[in-house]
């Protein structure tokens, strides 16, 4: 792997920038390997960084049946933050915010991530509370979270309206300064990269379409559109579609599918600093450094697979969006995409073993797994090596369904989905 | 958006008039202290999220206001046919 490096730049330039090699070899599945991931978006990708560079474990494939960063990882808004309720979702995300910090250095790789502030907006008495509540939860757990003035906001965010008259005046705002955005892209092309040059196989275009369990229950390997792969260890990784591979080892799992939509609208001039976000009008947005206005909308209703979600849904979200930020109004929007997110019933992801021995999950991020990133991927990474979850990720496990020790931020979500 | 044919109706209407109501055909406990722990769990939170052939309820909420049951294929988000409640799985 050639380091980037603005030497190298330099040296590559006087070849014309010819002398590059690519950034991770495309692979060509062998036999058998230590560990399998099934899934490679940044959460796949980034586990089988770690296994490789932190956990010693360097034979492992990433198999994905697309593009490395084609599914959710290469369709969300971007949002990094770790302002949740609960302290095990706290540390959970905390510990992702953390890697963040240093992952470029880390990755060698530009992953832009931008600590510009998350503004969450709010409207009517419940949300000053409930972010209030959060601000004071969050800073027990060491994040950082402060509430700001109607008057504070806006200075911090100037296109932001507090006009007292609008239908849903903002009240106030919390903010977490650290969280921010990151190029999604380069997210998985950088762990790629990493996991590539310490000898990962990145496998694409090759769809699993079976989980392999040997006469004991545990896992011998994946079936595979290229045959049969073996791996004592298993780690699926793969969004909306984890139901569907946990099934083929058997496994029903408390996930469902809905898709998620996001748009962009035409590039303008830098005159939106932070992210802010609206639980009780519902939208989301920030400025992508390309210059769109990148917007988040609400899950479509129905459970479906098909990457795409219906108009009125972005109808919905634009109109929130033109009330909150006046000077938006005449923007045009470029385009619009879906992706499918797996949502669990307490809408906490599922991170840990599974009854299958050999076999590990990483799921039910639902609407908010790209700003976990860096942490699931080190967390899956963790409990496949130990065959037992780090302590952050044990209470994410999908026992708590049966225990019924949800960790319920569905009712203290910042963004309700 | 989806169109939708309500079966009370008998009529197809947009999807704005709808909401969704879950997986279809999963009968609530008739004697729910004898479940145990296991059988909540599959009750309450395991649901099959089929690729494909997906049995859905939806309420005609903002028309007749009555629930039906729905087979509707979750990869190309085409219905393949609505009927009344009650009436046996297809």
């Amino acid at each position: 792997m050639t380091r980037f490096s603005a030497l190298n730049l330099f040296t590559k330039a006087l070849g014309g920038h010819k002398g590059w090699q690519e950034q991770w070899p495309t692979a060509e599945p062998k036999a058998s390997y230590d560990a399998i991931i099934v899934g490679g978006g940044g959460h796949g990708l980034g586990a089988a960084y770690y296994l490789a560079s932190k956990y010693g474990i360097t034979n492992v494939a990433v198999i994905e049946k697309g593009w490395i960063g084609g599914g959710n990882t290469g369709r969300n808004t971007t949002i990094i933050r770790s302002n949740y309720l609960y302290d095990e979702s706290a540390h959970l995300f905390d510990h992702a915010v953390k890697l963040w910090d240093g992952l470029s250095q880390e990755l060698n790789y530009n992953v832009m991530y931008s600590k510009r502030g998350v503004l969450m907006l709010a409207h009517n008495v419940h949300d000053v509370q409930s972010f209030k509540r959060h601000i004071h939860a969050n800073r027990l757990n060491g994040v950082d979270n402060e509430w700001l003035t109607p008057e504070e906001a806006q200075a911090y965010c100037p296109p932001l309206s507090i006009d007292p008259n609008a239908r849903y005046p903002v009240m106030g705002a919390a903010l977490q300064r650290r969280g921010g955005t990151a190029r999604h892209d380069s997210v998985a092309w950088g762990y790629a990269r990493g996991a590539a040059s310490r000898g990962v196989d990145i496998i694409q275009n090759c769809a699993v379409t079976g989980i392999r369990r040997g006469p004991d229950g545990a896992v011998e390997g994946v079936e595979t559109e290229r045959g049969f792969i073996a791996a004592k260890k298993v780690g699926v990784s793969a969004a909306g579609n984890s139901s569907v591979l946990m099934q083929m080892a058997g496994l029903r799992f408390p996930l469902e599918s809905y898709p998620l939509q996001a748009l962009v609208s035409e590039p303008i001039k830098p005159v939106f600093p932070c992210v802010v976000m609206s639980n009780t009008v519902h939208a989301y947005m920030s400025q992508s450094d390309k210059g769109e206005l990148v917007i988040g909308a609400g899950t479509d209703q129905y459970v479906s697979y098909s990457q795409r979600g219906a108009l009125h849904i972005i109808e919905h979200t634009l109109a929130s969006i033109c009330e909150i930020f006046p000077i938006f109004r005449r923007m045009r929007m470029l385009r619009s995409w879906g992706g499918i997110v797996d949502v669990t019933p307490d809408r906490s992801p599922i991170l840990g073993k599974t009854p299958v021995p050999g076999l590990y999950v990483n799921c039910g991020w639902g609407t908010g797994g790209f700003k976990a990133t860096p942490g699931a991927a080190d967390l899956l990474a963790y409990t496949i090596a130990h065959d037992a979850p780090h302590p952050i990720n044990a209470p994410f496990n999908l026992e708590r369904f049966r225990t019924g020790r949800l960790i319920d931020e569905a009712a203290a979500a910042a963004v309700a989905h | 958006m989806l169109l939708i044919h309500c079966p009370y109706c008998d009529e197809k209407r947009p999807e704005i008039e709808f909401a969704y109501g879950g997986e279809a055909h999963i009968a609530r406990p008739l004697d729910p202290s004898a479940l145990s722990d296991e059988e909540w769990e599959t009750y309450l939170f395991i649901r099959s999220n089929a690729r494909g052939r997906h049995h859905e309820r939806w309420r005609h909420i903002h028309g007749c206001g009555r629930f039906f049951n729905a087979v509707r294929d979750t990869v190309t988000d085409k219905f393949e046919t609505t009927y009344k409640a009650g009436e046996e799985r297809r």
